[in-house]
C-alpha cells in the first residue's frame, strides 16, 4: 500500500522479510514482560526485558522501510494513505513508551497504571486499528466493485486521530504521576480531574469519528452506482489482485499469471509487450455450501451453553456439530468445473465494461 | 486424464501437509498442559502424590495396548496402499478394539481415582493431571469416532482416492496419539512414581 | 503400490513396534527396580521416550522418507523449538519465583538472593 500511494517500489523488501521473521521467532520469547512484577528473579526479569527492547530493532527496520519507500516518491494522500501515515506516527509512539516499561525497574513504577493503559491502547489502536481500517479502504472497492467516499473517510480520519491523542496523551501523564488503572473513580485531591476531562473530549471525538465512518458506509452504498470501479484497478496499483476486475470472479484468475518480478502488475502494466489473446482452460471451484455456516452457528450455541452451564443444550448441540461434519463427508460431490467457453464469456464481458 | 490425476494427487500432498502442520499446532496445545503439569507436579495440598495414586503395571499394560493398536494402524494403511478393502476393515476394526480397551481402562482408572476424593477438585497437581490425560483421553475418543465413519465409508465406498486419503489423515492422528502417550507415560507416571 | 516399497514399508513398522516395545520395557523395568538414583532414573526414561519419539517418527510417521523439500521437518523442527520454549521457559519462571518466600525473613532473603545470583561483595 505504502508502494502504492507513494509511485515507488517497496524499500529493502530482504531486509523486511528478515525482520518479520525475527519478529515472529523473538515474540515466542518475550511474555513474562506481562509479569514483570509477580515475583521473579532479577535473571529472569532481565533476560525477558532484554528480549522485549530486541523486538524493538526489527520493528524498526521495518518503519524504516516504509519510510525510505516515501521518501522521494510521489506521495497521493488517499485515504488508506492517511491511514497508514497515522498508524506509523501512533505505532512508533506506543512502541517507544513499550521499550520504556521493557526495562523492569521502570516497569515495577508503572505496571497496572494509566500508563500501561496509554501504551497498549496506541498499540491497539495506532498499530492493529489504523492499519486495518486501511487495509479496509484500500480493498473495499476490489470486494464490493465501488468505492467509499473519500471525504467522508477524510473527516473520520482525523477524527480518530486527533481524538486517539486527546484521549491517550493525558493517560500517559496520569500514569507517570501514578494513576493505578481498574479503578472506578479517582480522588479530586490528586489533581487529575482537567486531564480526564481532557481525555473524555478525545473520547466523543473518536466517537464522531466513528460516526463519520458509518455515514461514510452509508453514503458510498447509496452512491454506489456513481462510484463504480469499472477498470479493476482504482488506486493505479501494483501488485496482482487488481489485475482482476472488482469485484474479482468467482475463479480470480482466469489464466494463471506468469510473475517474473515483484510488482508483477505494475510491470505488465508498463511493458511495451503485445499482449496475446490467452488461452482458456477448464476451471474447478468448489461448490457452494452452507455447512460451515451452519457449524459455526452451532459452535457459537455450544460455547454459550458451556459459559454458562447449560448443560442440557451444550452435549445436543456437539452431536449436531459432529453430525454435520459426519454429513459433509459422505458428500463426494463438492466441486463444479467451470468450462473454458464459460470463463472466456466471463471474461470477455468483463473487458466490455473497460471499453 | 493423468494431468487431472496429477492434480489430485497435489491437491492430496497439500491436505495432507495441512493436517500434520494442525498435528504440531497439538503438540504445542499438549505442550502448554505439560508444562502446567510439572509446574504442579509437588502441589498435592497434602493428599497423595503419584507414587501412590497410579499403578504402575496398569498404566504399563494401558501403554502396550496403545502401541499395539498404533503398529495395527500401520498394517491397515499397508493393505489401504494395496488396495485389499477386507484386511483393511479387519486391521482397522482391531485398531479400534484395541483404542476402545485404553479408554475403558483409562475410564476405570479415572473413576476410581474420583471415588476414592482425590478429583481435580482436590489439589492442583490433580487439576493439571486430570485436563492432561484427559485432553488425550477425548483425543482418543475423536479417533475412535473418526475410525468407526471411515470404516463405514470403505465398506459403502470402497478404497476411492479421497477415502484413502482420509484414512491416511486418521493414522497420522492415531500415531500421533501414541507419541503424546509415551510422554504422558514417562512424565506423569513414570517420573511420578520415582 | 509397489512389492518392494509395501516389504520395505511393513519391514519399517515391524522394527518400529518391536523397538518401541522394548524402549517402553525397559523404562517401565528402570523404574520398577529402583536399582539407580532417582536423577538418574529420570534422565534415563527422558532419554528412552525421546528416543521412542524419533523412532516413530522414523518408522510409523516416515518423517524420514520425504524428499526435498522437507516441509514436514521443517515445521516438525518448528514446533519442537516452541515446545522448548514453552516447557523450559515456564519451568524456569515458575522455579525463580521462589524468591519471595514467606517464611525466610529479610536478611535471609538477601543471602538467598546474593547466593542464588552469584553476587560478589
Amino acid at each position: 500500500m505504502v508502494a502504492t500511494f507513494s509511485r515507488k517500489r517497496l524499500f529493502g523488501y530482504t531486509s523486511m522479510v528478515w525482520a518479520l521473521g525475527a519478529i515472529t521467532f523473538l515474540s515466542f520469547l518475550v511474555w513474562l514482560h506481562h509479569f514483570f512484577t509477580m515475583g521473579a528473579g532479577a535473571n529472569v526479569n532481565a533476560f525477558f526485558g532484554v528480549m522485549t527492547m530486541i523486538i524493538a530493532i526489527p520493528t524498526g527496520v521495518k518503519v524504516f522501510n516504509w519510510l525510505f519507500t516515501m521518501n522521494q516518491g510521489m506521495i497521493k494522500f488517499a485515504t488508506p494513505m492517511k491511514w497508514f501515515l497515522g498508524f506509523v506516527v501512533t505505532f512508533t509512539i506506543g512502541g517507544m513508551a513499550g521499550v520504556l516499561m521493557a526495562v523492569p525497574p521502570a516497569d515495577f513504577q508503572l505496571h497496572n497504571s494509566l500508563f500501561l493503559v496509554a501504551h497498549f491502547h496506541t498499540m491497539i489502536i495506532g498499530g492493529v486499528v489504523f492499519g486495518y481500517f486501511a487495509g479496509i479502504t484500500y480493498w473495499f472497492p476490489k470486494v464490493f466493485g465501488f468505492k467509499l467516499n473519500e471525504k467522508l473517510g477524510t473527516y473520520a480520519f482525523w477524527c480518530w486521530l486527533i481524538g486517539f491523542v486527546l484521549a491517550f496523551v493525558p493517560l500517559y501523564i496520569l500514569g507517570l504521576m501514578g494513576a493505578t488503572r481498574r479503578l472506578d473513580h479517582y480522588d479530586s485531591s490528586m489533581g487529575w480531574q482537567g486531564l480526564f476531562v481532557v481525555a473524555g473530549i478525545g473520547a466523543l471525538i473518536i466517537a464522531a469519528g466513528i460516526g463519520f465512518q458509518i455515514l461514510q458506509y452509508i453514503v458510498s452504498i447509496r452512491q454506489r452506482h456513481q462510484n463504480l470501479d469499472p477498470t479493476g484497478d482504482p488506486w493505479n496499483g501494483r501488485t496482482l489482485e487488481w489485475s482482476t476486475t472488482s469485484p474479482a470472479p468467482v475463479y480470480n484468475f482466469a489464466v494463471e499469471p506468469e510473475v517474473r518480478t515483484r510488482d508483477a502488475f505494475w510491470a505488465m502494466k508498463h511493458s511495451k509487450a503485445k499482449h496475446s489473446e490467452p488461452e482458456y482452460e477448464a476451471i474447478k471451484v468448489p461448490k457452494n455450501s452452507s455447512v460451515g455456516l451452519i457449524i459455526a452457528g452451532l459452535s457459537f450455541v455450544f460455547g454459550f451453553a458451556i459459559i454458562w452451564h447449560i448443560y442440557w443444550l451444550a452435549p445436543i448441540v456437539a452431536a449436531g456439530i459432529v453430525l454435520c461434519v459426519i454429513l459433509r463427508t459422505t458428500n463426494d460431490d463438492t466441486e463444479r468445473t467451470i468450462s473454458a467457453a464459460q470463463v472466456a464469456k466471463i471474461e470477455a464481458k468483463a473487458k466490455e465494461r473497460f471499453a | 486424464m493423468s494431468e487431472a490425476v496429477a492434480v489430485e494427487r497435489k491437491q492430496d500432498t497439500r491436505t495432507i501437509f495441512g493436517f500434520w502442520v494442525y498435528l504440531m499446532t497439538d503438540c504445542v496445545l499438549f505442550a502448554s498442559l505439560f508444562a502446567t503439569f510439572a509446574v504442579l507436579r509437588n502441589n498435592t495440598f497434602g493428599g497423595p502424590g503419584g507414587d501412590e495414586l497410579f499403578s504402575l503395571p496398569f498404566v504399563l499394560a494401558e501403554t502396550l495396548i496403545l502401541l499395539t493398536s498404533s503398529f495395527t494402524c500401520g498394517l491397515a494403511m499397508l493393505a489401504a496402499q494395496r488396495k485389499d478393502k477386507r484386511m483393511v476393515l479387519i486391521w482397522f476394526g482391531v485398531t479400534f478394539l484395541l483404542g476402545l480397551a485404553f479408554l475403558t481402562m483409562e475410564v476405570t482408572e479415572f473413576s476410581h481415582l474420583v471415588a476414592e476424593g482425590n478429583s481435580w477438585r482436590r489439589n492442583a497437581f490433580l487439576s493439571s493431571f486430570f485436563t492432561l490425560v484427559g485432553t488425550h483421553g477425548l483425543h482418543i475418543t475423536v479417533g475412535l469416532l473418526w475410525m468407526i465413519v471411515m470404516m463405514a465409508q470403505v465398506f459403502t465406498k470402497g478404497l476411492k482416492d479421497n477415502v484413502v486419503r482420509r484414512l491416511t489423515l486418521l493414522s497420522m492422528f492415531w500415531h500421533f496419539l501414541d507419541i503424546v502417550w509415551i510422554f504422558i507415560f514417562t512424565i506423569v507416571y513414570l517420573a511420578g512414581a520415582l | 503400490m509397489s512389492d518392494t516399497t509395501y516389504k520395505k514399508t511393513q519391514r519399517a513398522y515391524i522394527l518400529g513396534f518391536s523397538l518401541s516395545i522394548a524402549l517402553t520395557l525397559a523404562a517401565y523395568i528402570l523404574v520398577v527396580g529402583h536399582h539407580f538414583s532417582h536423577y538418574a532414573i529420570l534422565l534415563t526414561i527422558i532419554f528412552l521416550a525421546l528416543v521412542q519419539f524419533l523412532v516413530q517418527l522414523q518408522f510409523f510417521l516416515h518423517i524420514g522418507r520425504e524428499s526435498k523439500p522437507r516441509w514436514n521437518l521443517l515445521v516438525l523442527l518448528f514446533m519442537v523449538i516452541i515446545v522448548w520454549i514453552l516447557v523450559f521457559g515456564s519451568l524456569w519462571i515458575m522455579t525463580n519465583l521462589n524468591y519471595h518466600h514467606d517464611h525466610m525473613t529479610p536478611d535471609q532473603t538477601d543471602q538467598f538472593i546474593i547466593h542464588d545470583e552469584n553476587v560478589q561483595e
